[in-house]
């Protein structure tokens, strides 16, 4: 019935945008917004003056590699942290002098499973659930219903010390549901997760966000960032070094690629001869499935190499045009920026694992 | 649904206590669970009434019986005291573990993770009070005041031992990890219990011990257990403990919020 209800209230909200701000404190766009976030410890700076935007009901993915300053950004964003410079928004709420309010309508899941491990999985959630002042009866039906959705109905009396790595992380996500959050943050969610759960993991995340939750995921893993984000940041030695949409930044480095797969395998020659001349690039061949491909820029050249193979009686498997795949575009982004010296990244990722290690 | 409600501006000190109270609650819950805590807190009690009867006994009074009604109020105020010292471990575990990140996150009250922890600690204090007096009582230990008395001698035990749990708990926020609160712990803890008519008389002390001795608070709480349950004066220890229980409190208990609070 519950469910229900919220439905109904989020349909009539969509139908009458535009949305109502609550006591004029309501920033409805975007429900993340963080300014010149300026975070230091000791010697090493984590955050060299970040911007994160994230538009409400949508995933933001931050990405970047370890000790980038990712958690920090999240630390701060959930009210961990004060920033030494610059301020973040959650709701519109300021995360230092209304840290009450934003803690009332985030949910967080850290890189390492925060559950209690002495406590059992229901207890877990109920622990919190009155913690938010939610009562008892609810609290008890909510906590049953979050371990059905996230299949730990079996385990839901046994203590999370005996849970698995996956169960664990399923536990601690369901933990930040709870209160039903209007904006979540989860800090690399699949990190050390096996195929199977990490594809659950996604599954809920999708779930949420349909629900109308705000996401704010930070990931080391490009392929996550464009499953889920509807906008990345790439973020480097504390340094948003890029943002977008997934397809946005794909674009951006360096166009598409063109794959060409001959029926005959006894093609695959000329069918690299022809790219090559057309492209002006070496194409590259995959022994395995005989697939030549080769960057494009220029669109117009797809009709002239149709035409030839065609001239050329060339039969084909497969002809497809693709965008350069995010692993690209990360190697690129990171790759053009200049070496800092290697013993302060090396501290920068020490400080950064240390203190998601407290 | 909860999102269509604007956040609440600020929590008050009901709200603070009951998210404290749901906190005790989670100790409660472990305790049963966690054996290794739990034959610690009632071996150790009876490890040392064996020992320090037994071992000092005759060389201190002459008779086993005559110094296990000496030592047995100064064996309590040693269990419950060292005691304390989990409280520190326990949070620091939380600390490390993340727990504490995810309770920083939600809307409660600073300070309930704390005294919701030492709340729960109060159950562990009630187990060793009475497997102290369980076992002495075996060995033949007996209450010469009144049993009223005696009970007051139990509740004030808790008292102080709740206030000492913040100074447990501001070493158990400061460090790194509970291994080192344990040593760091017990390192400021056994010359404050030890230097003290906990075990022996002052008066076989040297001149420096015996004024360190006379003002220590942990003689105070001796001398108050002592007359509570043997007998004699007790209105003046009795209070001294209780100031100094007020004193450690108000001194630790916003220093271990506030050191909470920093830590990142």
């Amino acid at each position: 019935m519950r469910g229900l209800a919220a439905g109904w209230q989020r349909a009539v909200r969509d139908l009458t945008a535009p949305p109502v701000t609550m006591g004029g404190m309501e920033d409805v766009t975007n429900a993340i917004e963080a300014r010149g976030l300026v975070k230091r410890f000791g010697k090493t700076t984590a955050l060299a003056g970040v911007d994160l935007t994230a538009r409400t009901g949508t995933v933001l993915g931050l990405l970047g590699p370890n000790g980038a300053g990712k958690t920090t950004a999240v630390r701060i964003l959930a009210t961990l942290l004060s920033p030494d410079a610059g301020e973040a928004r959650v709701c519109g709420y300021d995360t230092g002098r209304d840290a009450h309010q934003v803690r009332q309508l985030i949910g967080l899941t850290g890189q390492y499973a925060s559950v209690d491990e002495g406590l059992s999985g229901t207890n877990n959630l109920i622990m919190i659930g009155r913690l938010l002042g939610i009562g008892r009866r609810e609290t008890r039906a909510r906590a049953a219903e979050l371990l059905a959705r996230f299949e730990l109905s079996d385990a839901a009396g046994r203590r999370a010390k005996t849970y698995s790595g996956g169960m664990r992380r399923r536990l601690d996500l369901a933990a930040s549901l709870v209160g039903r959050p209007r904006v979540l943050f989860l800090d690399e969610p699949t990190t050390g997760l096996d195929p199977h759960s990490r594809n659950e993991v996604w599954a809920m995340i999708r779930q949420m966000v349909a629900d109308g939750t705000t996401v704010l995921l930070t990931t080391q893993y490009l392929e996550e960032a464009d499953q889920l984000a509807h906008d990345i940041a790439v973020i480097d030695r504390g340094e948003v070094i890029a943002t977008g949409t997934p397809d946005e930044l794909k674009a951006r480095a360096g166009g598409q690629v063109l794959e060409v797969t001959p029926a005959d395998r006894a093609d695959v020659a000329a069918v690299a001869e022809l790219l090559e001349t057309r492209t002006g690039g070496r194409p590259e061949i995959s022994a395995e499935s005989g697939t030549v491909s080769a960057a494009v820029e220029d669109g117009k050249l797809l009709p002239e190499i149709v035409r030839e193979l065609d001239l050329r009686a060339i039969e084909l498997a497969e002809f497809a045009l693709r965008k350069a795949s995010l692993d690209e575009v990360f190697l690129a982004l990171t790759a053009s920026r200049p070496e800092a010296a290697p013993a302060e990244t090396a501290a920068a990722a020490a400080a950064e694992l240390d203190r998601s290690a407290s | 649904m909860t999102a269509a409600i604007a956040p609440a501006r600020r929590l008050g000190l009901t709200g603070g206590l009951r998210n404290s109270f749901t906190l005790t609650w989670r100790s409660l819950l472990k305790i049963p669970t966690n054996m290794e805590d739990l034959f610690s807190l009632s071996l150790t009690p009876i490890m040392y009434l064996l020992l320090f009867t037994y071992v000092f006994g005759g060389a201190i009074s002459g008779s086993t019986h005559k110094y296990l009604q000496f030592s047995l109020p100064g064996i309590l105020v040693l269990t419950v005291v060292l005691a304390t010292m989990g409280t520190g471990m326990m949070l620091n575990a939380d600390i490390t573990t993340g727990v504490f990140d995810r309770f920083r996150s939600l809307p409660i009250a600073r300070w309930a993770p704390l005294a919701g922890a030492i709340l729960g600690d109060a159950i562990r204090y009630v187990i060793s009070i009475a497997v102290t007096l369980g076992f002495g009582f075996i060995l033949g230990f007996r209450i010469e005041a009144n049993p009223l008395a005696a009970a007051m001698g139990c509740l004030l035990l808790l008292v102080f031992a709740l206030a000492m749990c913040w100074f447990s708990a501001l070493i158990g926020v400061v460090m790194r990890a509970p291994q080192a609160v344990q040593g760091f712990g017990y390192l400021l803890m056994f010359p404050i219990v030890f230097g003290s008519d906990l075990l022996v008389p002052v008066s076989s002390m040297p001149g420096w011990l015996q004024a360190f001795a006379k003002v220590n608070p942990v003689t105070y709480l001796t001398d108050a257990e002592r007359a509570l349950f043997i007998g004699g004066p007790a209105a003046t220890p009795v209070i001294r403990s209780l100031l100094c229980a007020l004193g450690i409190f108000v001194v630790f208990a916003p220093l271990a919020v506030t050191f909470y609070r920093r830590r990142t």
